[in-house]
């Protein structure tokens, strides 16, 4: 079994979801995000999150994956100031929805002083909800970004224990490891991880607090990456037990914080979701094993990502 | 006590029975904390711990509260309600402070922000809301949801559509159910409010299945045989002709259900139907599917 813990599923089809299933993964979450240009009206970003909170969520249900979300003013959205102001009144009507296991992804895009000022708001609502955070580190000038995130989640006292430090590479996983955050990796081509080096950075640093995802989006990315980490890893012989850790047990243990995500969700629905939601499916029925090809079909023979 | 306030204390009754004292204690609180606030935070943050608060083990109410809301408001229909949704739905009648479209503005609000097991339990509560005629659009629009819980939480065991929607509503509830692959036998006044505008488009989409080679539920002639036309009677024939077992079965009993005579002749023809739909053997509920 895989989680997919970063995916932005809303431009993705529905062949997507069901390769996913196939392939093994039996959950993803949907962190909140721009979507490729900014939008101009709260209004808009209600939808948004309604979408990611709904339908999407139903959707993934009727195609054999359970779906979760983070609620969060992202760092571009944030240079706005008047929609940002707007979208922090109206996110602590998300924050509780069903399903959100984390305040995020926010952080820091080129560390203006506005993206600042809201990265701080929302480490606080974070606080007060007692949720997970999940920290989008920036592009550009990386290293000097996901520091300074360390830094001011730090100063405002969140336990870096309940805090994931996303789209991490070589040069940023010591630092996140050192001060006790999770380190995630995305496997996404061209301009974050590929997973062969992903393989060497498991066989360098191990598998604790660290774990991968694909961070798919409307972009040139897969939503097969963590599947295809997973066997790449087992051909460059790293322990079966540390590949369920970085692919699953990890960002479970993470998001599952929250309460808002827990193995039971995929294993063994409550009967009013499975009634409602699943159409009576469950992944894993009255003593069957779990449904799941570890070396499905739509892997295909180049697992490389790069 | 109004009528609010009953249905308040009826859902309040079945949550607090069932749930752990200490999450007893925390919903009378917000129950109490929900009307007396400026704003609806208290509202809409008591709304999202509900669930994580109280479980969502469902309701599985007793012979005897089952009686309850018949009393309160006939043929509300809570079988298949869990706990949080009771729940929800009591803090949310709580926030009526006797005006109804503040009430109404409140509710739109919720169901904007809400998440696919808030809008459930929102629609689900339509037929106990005050000022049921400000919230028409609202209930159309679930109605009109590709989202088929969401549908099915307007249109099935909620008295809610039978009671307000004109007729084009009605008719397009029904056809959307058997467009989206549900069941017709959990809609509410399903019988009484046939009509001749429906049944035809009943059959004409009977055609366009026929035509394209998929299957016609059986329930779509319930709502055809009273206001059948020479037309259907000439579909019925054909499904008596040409259907399979369950799909016979439902064509007689949809024509003992016309008034015409060429129906009773029709249906004479097929005695081995005849006898058991006379009898009584044959029921809309055995066609009812998922």
């Amino acid at each position: 079994m895989y989680l997919d813990s970063h995916t932005h599923m809303i431009s993705r089809t529905t062949d997507d979801y069901e390769r996913m299933a196939a392939a093994g993964v039996v959950a993803c979450i949907e962190p909140a995000f721009w979507l490729g240009q900014p939008r101009t009206h709260v209004g808009t970003y209600i939808d948004y999150l309604s979408m990611i909170c709904g339908f999407e969520r139903f959707r993934a249900g009727q195609l054999g994956l359970r779906h979760y979300c983070t609620v969060g003013l992202n760092s571009k959205e944030a240079n706005n100031e008047e929609l940002a102001e707007a979208v922090m009144e109206i996110l602590p009507r998300f924050a509780l929805k069903e399903g959100v296991v984390a305040i995020g992804e926010i952080g820091y895009d080129e560390q203006t002083e506005l993206e600042d000022r809201y990265f701080r708001r929302q480490l606080e609502l974070a606080k007060e909800l007692q949720l997970p955070v999940m920290i989008h580190t920036p592009h550009r000038d990386k290293k000097r970004g996901t520091l300074r995130s360390m830094d001011v989640v730090l100063e405002h006292g969140l336990d870096p224990s309940w805090v994931v430090i996303d789209h991490n590479n070589e040069e940023t996983v010591e630092a996140v490891l050192d001060r006790g955050f999770w380190a995630a990796f995305s496997i996404y081509p061209f301009t974050k991880m590929g997973n062969e080096r992903m393989v060497e950075i498991v066989r360098r640093y191990g598998a604790e607090r660290i774990f991968c995802d694909s961070a798919c989006d409307w972009g040139i990315s897969d939503p097969l990456a963590v599947p295809k980490t997973a066997e790449l890893m087992r051909r460059g012989g790293i322990p079966a037990e540390q590949i369920e850790l970085v692919t699953y047990r990890n960002p479970l243990a993470a998001y599952g914080k929250s309460g808002q995500i827990r193995e039971e969700d995929w294993l063994d629905p409550p009967p009013v979701d499975q009634r409602l939601l699943y159409m009576g499916n469950s992944i894993l029925r009255g003593g069957q094993e779990p449904r799941i090809e570890t070396r499905g079909p739509g892997l295909g023979d180049d697992l490389a990502i790069r | 006590m109004n009528q609010t306030r009953a249905a308040v204390e009826l859902l309040a009754g079945w949550v607090v029975e069932r749930v752990p004292a200490e999450a007893a204690q925390w919903f009378r609180a917000q129950l109490e904390a929900v009307p007396r606030a400026g704003d609806d935070k208290p509202l809409y943050l008591a709304l999202g711990w509900a669930p994580r608060r109280l479980g969502k083990a469902d309701l599985r109410l007793s012979a005897a509260e089952l009686e309850d809301p018949h009393r309160h408001r006939p043929v509300l229909d809570p079988v298949d309600w869990s706990v949080d949704q009771a729940a929800r739905l009591a803090l949310v009648l709580a926030s009526h402070d006797g005006d109804d479209r503040r009430f109404k503005e409140r509710l739109e609000t919720l169901f904007r922000t809400a998440d696919i097991g808030e809008t459930i339990t929102f629609y689900r509560g339509l037929p106990l809301y005050p000022g049921p005629e400000l919230l028409l659009a609202r209930a159309r629009e679930g109605a009109r949801s590709g989202m088929r819980p969401v549908f099915e939480a307007v249109a099935h065991r909620n008295p809610y559509p039978s009671e307000r929607f004109d007729e084009n509503a009605w008719n397009h509830l029904v056809l959307k159910a058997l467009f989206i692959g549900t069941t017709l036998d959990p809609i509410r006044g399903l019988d009484a409010r046939a009509n001749a505008a429906l049944a035809r488009m009943l059959c004409y989409y009977a055609h366009e299945r026929w035509a394209a080679g998929r299957p016609v539920s059986p329930e779509l002639w319930r709502c055809v045989g009273p206001h059948a036309d020479e037309a259907a009677l000439a579909d019925l024939a054909r499904v008596l002709e040409t259907g399979g077992g369950e799909e016979r079965r439902a064509a007689a009993l949809a024509l003992s259900s016309c008034p015409r005579p060429e129906a009773k002749a029709l249906l004479a023809r097929h005695p081995e139907l005849q006898g058991p739909v006379a009898r009584g053997e044959i029921r809309w509920a055995a066609f009812a599917q998922g």
